[in-house]
């Protein structure tokens, strides 16, 4: 009897150990979408459209460089063109995994930079759809991954993983992500709220290589409620250009340099 | 009144950089913008009932070619409470950017500190008379005529800013506002400005996740003080901008869900510092604690608790004339900022409080502002003002007004 159990645990083994868990998945699927290459440069229009179809625009240079390995410290810096009473703000972001972001603005209108606190990552991300987290990625400790199933969004096949948070005060019930299994890509999300009614989707509508990087280079993010969406372009997009440490600092925030957010 | 004042070392900078900007990249924008402040309690001294009422029209040019940049915004505006045409160059400077180290010349605006309408090391001109009459933030700070080196070794980064020339906070014009004033009988009145520049250096650098920094300024009080020519039958009275250093340090990082500001600076009264002279101001230290967090989506709320000490309070007292209003030894101030966007952050909503607690002065700031179109914004808002007569906001009691600013940018 004892030999027949060891025998069935042996047999099971290696498929445990082909079959891929939700939170592999998940965090195959945000170092894919958020950390691919050293660094990484777009110039990022947003279109904030209302139900009746009325469109507000944000157009930005957002520039990213990771300190090391995927899911790891990054930095980011953006600046902003439009709208006009924004024009030449600066924006600037050092993200720790598991811990609070540091942020810091530069308001030309005074000359003045500050920093700014940083724990409202389920806040709107410039008055978008998306909120901070979705733009730099949620902690995946925070949440229970699960695959569900598994599913073709378009001819792409994807994973189906259902993500719920693990304390209470989350402000959504859970999530579900449509990851491709061949880059891992985010393909779509909804989030669903507390009472299990769907709210927001995010869709990747076109992606493309970069230098070889399978890319989102436009996206939506609906808010099912209200009819409110918010389109983003990555008008041009690309990695590795070599971007120094010393570009993420107070100098450049004020004066950031023309060569890096044209 | 109110030419375009372009220094003849401005102009050079143009000049030199007219066949560079020819070559440059080059971003042409402006605004057009409408600004009325009505009086809610009395008219001014002046007779009028707007505080404020003008149209105003920038241009700004901003052109870059490698390392160079050449920015200018000048603005037109016409006064309709007597001032009539006015123009200003509100900034005008060249930049050059090296590897480890830039330069900025010309007509510059710079902020030093983390005060939100509370200065401890923001030692650079303000228009004081913007704020209180309801005009866009940026109108708060003036540019002064300088030279900014920067350098960023390894070590820490330097900020230089020299003036060859001083240039003076603007005061609340006394036809606008009810400025309290010890001797309203002595019409004769004589303005001297220092005939020296000033130098500041600002040393900044991250430790241990905070942003650190030290400051040193020598230069001059940007509000004048009044000597009159004689105590006891005085027929003239000379405002004149008495000698200042500063040495001051700043710390801010993040602490608990929010960020923490710590600013400090010892004011040196260099002109009287034994401190007996009642018309130059005490040597001071001014100590401020700021707190900002978010409380919840879209909201932010800070506390500021500020205070200065006077150092020679007791020579201070001894040479004060009978009659003068007397200072505290130590003032403190509280204030609370609450700000709170709608409507995917088009509409926001803000408040400032004050309150000086020695004196009971206040200061009351709420408005709300609209984005109509991503061109289109316009903002209403309040000036509340209270406290003893003399005080810093108590004397401009009758001056509360409502505001509405408008503006086109394309």
């Amino acid at each position: 009897m004892k030999r027949c159990w060891l025998w069935m645990i042996a047999a099971l083994l290696p498929l445990q150990a082909l079959a891929i868990s939700g939170e592999e998945v998940m965090k195959k699927s945000q170092g894919a979408f958020l950390y691919p290459g050293k660094d990484f440069k777009a110039r990022v229009v947003m279109k904030l459209i209302n139900k009746d179809g009325q469109a507000r625009v944000r157009e930005l240079t957002l520039l990213r460089k990771n300190a090391g390995e995927a899911l790891g410290e990054q930095k980011y810096f953006m600046y902003f063109f439009q709208p006009a009473d924004v024009k030449d703000m600066t924006f600037m972001i050092n993200k720790y995994p598991a811990k609070d972001d540091d942020r810091w603005m530069f308001i030309p209108a005074i000359n003045m930079v500050k920093r700014i606190a940083a724990q409202d990552k389920r806040s709107s991300f410039v008055g978008s759809d998306f909120t901070y987290e979705d733009v730099s990625g949620r902690d995946i400790e925070d949440d229970n991954h699960v695959i569900e199933r598994e599913e073709k969004v378009g001819n792409r096949d994807c994973y189906v993983v259902k993500s719920t948070p693990k304390g209470t005060d989350a402000d959504f019930g859970h999530k579900t992500t449509w990851v491709d299994k061949a880059n891992f890509l985010p393909l779509k999300e909804e989030q669903y709220d507390k009472r299990g009614a769907r709210y927001k989707q995010f869709t990747a509508d076109e992606v493309a290589d970069v230098k070889g990087l399978p890319t989102v280079l436009r996206r939506t993010m609906k808010n099912l409620q209200t009819g409110h969406r918010t389109e983003v372009a990555y008008v041009k997009a690309d990695y590795d250009l070599g971007l120094e440490d010393s570009l993420f600092s107070e100098r450049f925030l004020r004066q950031p340099p023309r060569k890096w957010v044209d | 009144m109110g030419r375009l004042r372009l220094r003849p070392a401005a102009l050079w900078l143009v000049v030199l950089c007219a066949p560079l900007a020819a070559r440059a990249e080059v971003a042409l924008s402006s605004f057009l913008q409408q600004n009325t402040a009505v009086n809610t309690v009395t008219a001014n001294p002046g007779g009028r009932h707007y505080k404020w009422l003008e149209e105003r029209a920038q241009l700004k040019l901003d052109a870059t070619g490698g390392a160079w940049r050449l920015l200018a915004k000048g603005d037109f505006a016409y006064d309709h409470l007597g001032r009539g045409e006015q123009s200003e160059l509100r900034e005008g400077y060249v930049d050059y950017a090296a590897d480890n180290w830039d330069l900025r010349a010309g007509r510059q605006i710079i902020t030093w500190g983390h005060g939100d309408l509370v200065f401890v090391n923001d030692v650079f001109p303000k228009d004081h008379e913007a704020l209180f009459a309801g005009r866009p933030l940026e109108y708060l700070k003036r540019g002064i005529d300088a030279v900014k080196l920067g350098a960023y070794p390894e070590l820490a980064s330097f900020e230089l800013v020299a003036a060859p020339r001083f240039r003076e906070s603007r005061v609340p014009d006394s036809r606008r506002f009810h400025v309290f004033d010890p001797m309203p009988a002595v019409t004769n009145r004589e303005t001297l400005k220092p005939g020296q520049g000033d130098v500041g250096l600002r040393m900044y650098r991250d430790i241990a996740g905070y942003d650190a920094a030290l400051y040193l300024y020598r230069g001059f009080q940007r509000t004048p003080s009044m000597r009159p020519d004689s105590m006891t039958a005085p027929t003239k009275v000379t405002l004149f901008h008495p000698k200042l250093s500063v040495y001051g340090a700043s710390v801010s990082g993040r602490a608990g869900d929010g960020v923490l500001s710590l600013e400090g600076a010892y004011y040196d009264s260099r002109q009287d510092r034994e401190g007996t002279d009642f018309a130059v101001p005490n040597s001071q230290t001014r100590l401020l604690a700021g707190y900002q967090f978010q409380p919840g989506e879209d909201l932010s709320l800070s506390f500021q608790y500020y205070t200065e000490y006077m150092h020679d309070y007791g020579a201070y007292r001894a040479g004060l004339p009978a009659g003068f209003p007397v200072d505290k030894r130590w003032s403190h101030t509280v204030t609370v900022r609450v700000t709170q966007l709608f409507l995917h952050q088009t509409l926001r909503f803000s408040a400032f409080i004050l309150r000086n607690t020695s004196t009971s002065d206040y200061f009351v700031n709420p408005e709300l502002r609209y984005s109509f179109t991503d061109k289109v914004w316009g903002a209403i808002g309040v000036n509340l003002f209270g406290g003893k007569p003399w005080g810093q906001f108590g004397q401009l009691s009758p001056d509360d007004n409502v505001y509405l600013q408008v503006r086109y940018e394309f």
